[in-house]
């Protein structure tokens, strides 16, 4: 009944490459942010399957801690949207070379 | 399914599955505070901003040409990506499961209580140095979205 360990890992390890692989391969920056939340969730979940297998409760608050900086850190990349779609009218990251050499 | 749709709204529903999933999975494990926490801030909070954004920008549809298919591109990360996992899943499943043991009090373990306790005695720096993150991060917004002419 119970679920072993690793099929856990695996999931979380699968979530974060899905995560990965949208970061790489989408142009568009709100798919982007999407990503990087997959990927922080993945990292969660893991937090709190190791925390449940040594039965303390420091998993669940680096998982607090994580969610409260995904949620600052959502809002400000989408105030970056926000912006950058002002100047530049589309969503491309191609598109944002400012700082190109 | 986050990542293959074109229109953004459709991959935030997509997320919001996601999210709604891997809540249940903290409920399985016992974790029914990071659970609650997940739903309410992850799919309620963080989604509706997301939404927010999408609606507020107003995108036309000709505007999401730009993330067109560049098919052999993606098919080369899937396949990369595929492998890379694959090859460590193999890895663990053939390797000895590793089996949660009983918890020593299930009545207590994951709840707000518990969680509270460790929060604010073991962790009270790092949980005051994230209202000042959160703060920092309000006025950081603000000052991003007012926009520099005004």
């Amino acid at each position: 009944m119970e679920i072993p360990v690793t099929h856990y890992v695996v999931l979380a390890s699968v979530l974060f490459a899905i995560g990965v692989y949208g970061v790489i391969t989408r142009k568009n920056i709100l798919i982007v942010l999407m990503c990087l939340e997959l990927m922080l969730n993945s990292c969660n979940l893991l937090f709190v399957v190791f925390s449940r297998l040594y039965e303390g409760a420091t998993g669940h608050v680096f998982v607090l801690m994580s969610v409260t900086v995904a949620a600052a850190e959502v809002a400000v990349g989408l105030a970056f949207v926000v912006s950058i779609y002002r100047q530049k009218e589309s969503l491309d990251i191609d598109l944002l070379k400012l700082l190109r050499g | 399914m986050v990542v293959s749709h074109k229109n953004p709204v459709s991959s935030a529903i997509s997320l919001v599955l996601t999210l709604f999933s891997t809540a249940v999975l903290f409920v399985l494990l016992h974790a029914h505070f990071i659970a609650a926490i997940q739903i309410l801030i992850y799919a309620g909070a963080i989604m509706v901003l997301f939404l927010f954004t999408v609606m507020f920008l107003n995108i036309r549809d000709s505007e999401l040409r730009f993330d067109s298919m560049n098919i052999p591109k993606r098919m080369t990360f899937l396949f990369l990506f595929i492998a890379v996992v694959g090859f460590f899943a193999s890895k663990l499943f053939s390797s000895s499961p590793v089996v949660f043991s009983e918890l020593r009090d299930p009545e207590n373990f994951g709840t707000v209580a518990d969680v509270g306790r460790s929060l604010f005695s073991d962790y009270l720096l790092a949980f005051e140095l994230t209202s000042v993150l959160v703060v920092i991060a309000m006025v950081g917004v603000l000052v991003i979205a007012k926009g520099r002419e005004s």
